[in-house]
């Protein structure tokens, strides 16, 4: 081929290349990508990962920032987030003191980035709004059925749910909660709390002390290469004299905050899984309202953590909402949540109900599971964590509402008796607030956290599913959780993935478009969308790292984990190889990436506010 | 010349959204629905802002006609960089009915009322596609028009329009006062940023009933029926050109 004498230095790498695969009969790509001296196309331009301060772009752009000064600052409009405001200000008009409680949050209005089941226990808004039925609250379904059956690939086995059983609703009621956080935040807003949707808090201040400040809401006008625009302009920063951060499971910004206050050095790492939802309006003869049917097995194996939800709400219309769990734990790189959601379907059991019926919303979302071992420290000089941020979901009941709404309201509690203290001498700039965590301690959560405390772990077992409910049923059932051990979880999420030549692919049916349905059009109907012109909010440490590590040694899992698509390996338009590409756009902010990427090199980083998905009571 | 322009924004589902049809056909699902500000509207406020940036006018008044809902898109406007709003009571069943002929009745009246000399619109909204607001005012205030404009400049007394037309661009000079409506390449419309959101909470927004511009909101137009388009049919590939021939005798096509 070539004369030796004219081996240039590249030919010859080739040659070297192409002998070393004849040797080891690896897969070419995973050489050419090496072999090719091409640089790794650039996927991220984020300023989180590449200052503007060395950035020759930004040079003599006005960066100072419009200040305001609040009492409490509350970081996002979910229901502990609302709820914590609400009680801060009920406080306030009680001792007729002054308070100023501004609450900001990414979506364009309160409940648009909500997503839920939801089966909510009212025993925390019974708390907080005793008259929350004058007030036109929207639980208007109470539960009526509970069913509960393991699934096999053709019928699917009742389980009796005796009273007592960590699943058994009674009392209960099905919620849209999208809905159920808009009417919590006319209830805040009616108490005169400061809502501003829309605007997303981007970054934690700091005094000089190092406690808390406040936050800074996003900067607008970025280009997509990280350039300013011409309307380029600063975020605002909100100082607070506390900061509660309610951002929902794994926050961005909680992230930041555990590394910096090392608040997870007594917990074990958070799990988590993915929920993906979808709303359908069903023929009339199959409605039931009031029915909630919950489901394990098929079509996970008995090892993968996970099962499904379908509830029959009473609105006016037969609506159903119906989703799929999985526990972000799963070992087999080849799995895709969204398909496993869309195989359910297909069940006899549940086919019958959707038949003749129209899908009209989709969205997903990850949902913590560690439960009471994976608590972190939830205070710290000048803020606080609240909700499902730090994460108080228990995993049997499948509920994670009541505890992060009484999260948000003992936060308040504890927060308004330490600011309108008038003897207060408070060591750091932003209050530190000790007494919400011991208030934490005895309050009913604990309890109830404490209770199931062994329930997921024990699915950890050669048995898997079955081990678990056989746990559940001798130790929570009959012991009621007193059992004096507590079982461990087996650590992070993203480590748990088996290389992909360790595992076999998952064949799934194609979706038949009456029940079952792609990737696409589901996304489509989450409604979400983003200024297309920013830097992509999924960062990336190191851009090499998803093509050399994700998808040579794991076959690119983020192809199939992400419920919107915005992952994608496609082949490198000038040589061999594929790359990354990242469709920012689609993404609806269920933070599974920045999860399950078994690199952990994805960081979730909030985008412009008011992108992301437009839910409408989900 | 009073320097004042009206700028009429629409509240509008989001673009973004997929749209629903109501289950009784009368129209779609809005309630709970991301809404925001018509894409054309935010172009015409921040013209209008631009304009009295300039200096060239000043004082820039925001519109809207609707529930109780549109004062959040008003508060956006004021935000951009409005002086004022003003918010026409329109809900129920009227609203529902509300359309180009209603509306640019209320921007005359109160055209005539607040003495503006200039009104800036979005060409269309995204959920009618009308197209005829701007049009119908400027008709009705017998005021002349310089519709899809991508260029506005002032040359002595009169607006300098340059047009965006199916032939290419068309450039007018209009008396003033006069109405314009914004096309897409006019601007980049600023982001509303939440100290000017903070600081519009301050800004007045007065709320007037058509009937106190003598406007009657009555509908002449009936709404049979809405409908999803039609599914879109799977084709059918043939092998050869007999096929398709016989395919297209088939369907009476040829």
């Amino acid at each position: 081929m070539f004369p030796a004498c004219r081996f240039s230095l590249r030919a010859r790498r080739c040659v070297g290349a192409l002998k070393a695969i004849q040797a080891e009969h690896v897969t070419p790509q995973l050489y050419s990508t090496r072999s090719s001296s091409s640089t790794v196309p650039r996927i991220t331009t984020h300023y989180t990962v590449y200052p503007r301060d060395k950035d020759p772009r930004w040079e003599g752009v006005e960066m100072e920032r419009f200040a305001d000064e609040a009492d409490v600052v509350i970081v996002g409009g979910g229901p502990a987030g609302l709820s914590a405001a609400i009680r801060l200000k009920q406080l306030a008009n009680q001792h007729e003191k002054e308070l100023r409680v501004c609450v900001v949050e990414k979506a364009s209005q309160i409940g648009a980035h909500t997503l839920s089941g939801a089966c909510l226990e009212p025993t925390a808004l019974s708390e907080l709004i005793p008259d929350w039925k004058e007030r036109g609250a929207p639980l208007n379904t109470p539960v009526t059925e509970d069913k509960f059956s393991i699934l096999t690939e053709k019928y699917r086995i009742p389980v009796p749910i005796l009273p007592g059983l960590p699943m058994n609703n009674h009392g209960n009621y099905l919620v849209r909660l999208g809905h159920f956080v808009r009417w919590l935040g006319e209830q805040a807003e009616e108490l005169g709390v400061e809502l501003y949707p829309g605007y997303a808090a981007a970054e934690v201040l700091f005094h000089e002390d190092g406690s808390v400040k406040g936050i800074a809401t996003n900067d607008v006008g970025i280009a997509k290469d990280g350039s300013p625009k011409d309307v380029f302009e600063r975020g605002m920063e909100l100082h607070a004299k506390v900061t509660m951060f309610g951002e929902g499971c794994h926050g961005h910004l909680a992230k930041q905050l555990y590394k910096q206050f090392n608040l997870r050095e007594n917990c074990e790492p958070q799990t988590y899984a993915i929920g993906l939802k979808e709303l359908w309006v069903i023929d009339e003869k199959k409605w039931r309202p009031g029915r909630t049917e919950h489901s394990v097995g098929w079509p996970l194996n008995r090892n993968t953590y996970g099962g499904s939800f379908l509830y029959h709400l009473n609105e006016g219309e037969p609506l159903v909402a119906l989703g799929f769990v999985v526990g972000l734990d799963y070992t087999n790189p080849y799995l895709s949540p969204f398909r496993e959601f869309q195989r359910w379907k297909h069940h006899p059991s549940i086919m019958s109900t959707l038949e003749g019926g129209n899908r009209i919303a989709y969205g997903a979302r990850a949902l913590n599971e560690g439960g009471f071992q994976s608590i972190p420290k939830l205070t710290f000089p000048g803020g606080m964590l609240i909700g499902c941020s730090p994460g108080f979901m228990n995993v049997p009941k499948i509920k994670g509402t009541h505890t992060a709404m009484k999260s948000g309201m003992l936060a308040a509690e504890n927060a308004f008796s330490k600011i309108t203290d008038e003897n207060l001498q408070s060591e750091t700039a932003g209050l530190y607030i000790p007494e919400y965590e011991e208030a934490f301690k005895k309050s009913w959560i604990w309890k109830e956290l404490y209770s199931v405390r062994n329930i997921r772990p024990s699915f950890h077992n050669y048995f898997g599913l079955y081990g678990g409910m056989v746990y559940t049923g001798i130790f929570y059932w009959i012991f009621r959780g007193k059992e004096p051990w507590t079982l461990k979880h087996i650590g992070l999420d993203s480590a748990q993935l088996k290389p992909a030549k360790d595992c076999t692919p998952i064949k799934y049916p194609k979706p038949d478009g009456k029940i079952s349905f792609d990737l696409l059009s589901s996304v489509a109907l989450s409604g979400t969308n983003h200024e297309h012109d920013q830097p992509p909010h999924l960062t990336l440490k190191d851009d090499s790292v998803p093509v050399a590590q994700n998808l040579a040694i794991y076959d690119g899992p983020e192809q199939r984990f992400c419920p919107a698509g915005v992952y994608e390996y496609v082949p490198l338009e000038t040589s061999d190889g594929m790359r990354l590409q990242i469709n920012a756009q689609n993404c609806v902010h269920c933070k599974t990436c920045d999860i399950k990427d078994p690199s952990q090199n994805i960081n979730w980083v909030v985008p412009e506010g008011s992108g992301g998905p437009a839910y409408n009571g989900l | 010349m009073s320097g004042r322009v009206l700028v009429g924004v629409k509240r509008v589902i989001d673009y973004a959204v997929k749209i629903r049809v109501k289950p009784d056909r009368t129209g779609v699902v809005t309630d709970g629905v991301k809404h925001s500000m018509n894409p054309f509207c935010e172009i015409a406020v921040e013209e209008a802002v631009k304009l009295k940036e300039k200096k060239l006018v000043k004082e820039v008044v925001a519109v809207s006609c609707g529930p109780q809902q549109v004062q959040e898109t008003i508060r956006t406007a004021l935000a951009m960089g409005a002086d004022r709003g003003i918010h026409v009571e329109v809900s129920g069943k009227d609203y529902e009915t509300l359309g180009p002929l209603q509306v640019s009745k209320i921007f005359a009246a109160l055209a005539k009322k607040e003495q503006a000399d200039l009104i800036i619109l979005g060409k269309q909204a995204i959920d009618d596609d009308c197209n005829q607001t701007g049009q119908m005012t400027a008709a009705l205030l017998d005021w002349p028009q310089g519709t899809f404009a991508s260029e506005v400049s002032f040359e002595a007394d009169k607006l300098k329009v340059v047009r965006e037309i199916d032939g290419g661009l068309e450039t007018i000079k209009i008396n003033l006062p006069a109405v314009v409506t914004a096309d897409l390449r006019l601007n980049t419309p600023r982001y509303a940023t939440l100290p000017n959101i903070m600081k519009a909470k301050k800004k007045k927004i007065a709320n007037v009933k058509p009937a106190d511009l003598g406007v009657d909101v009555c509908s002449r137009l009936e709404v049979l029926k809405v409908d999803e388009p039609p599914q879109r049919q799977a084709g059918v590939k043939v092998e050869t050109v007999e096929d398709l021939v016989g395919k297209l005798k088939e369907a009476g096509r040829v």
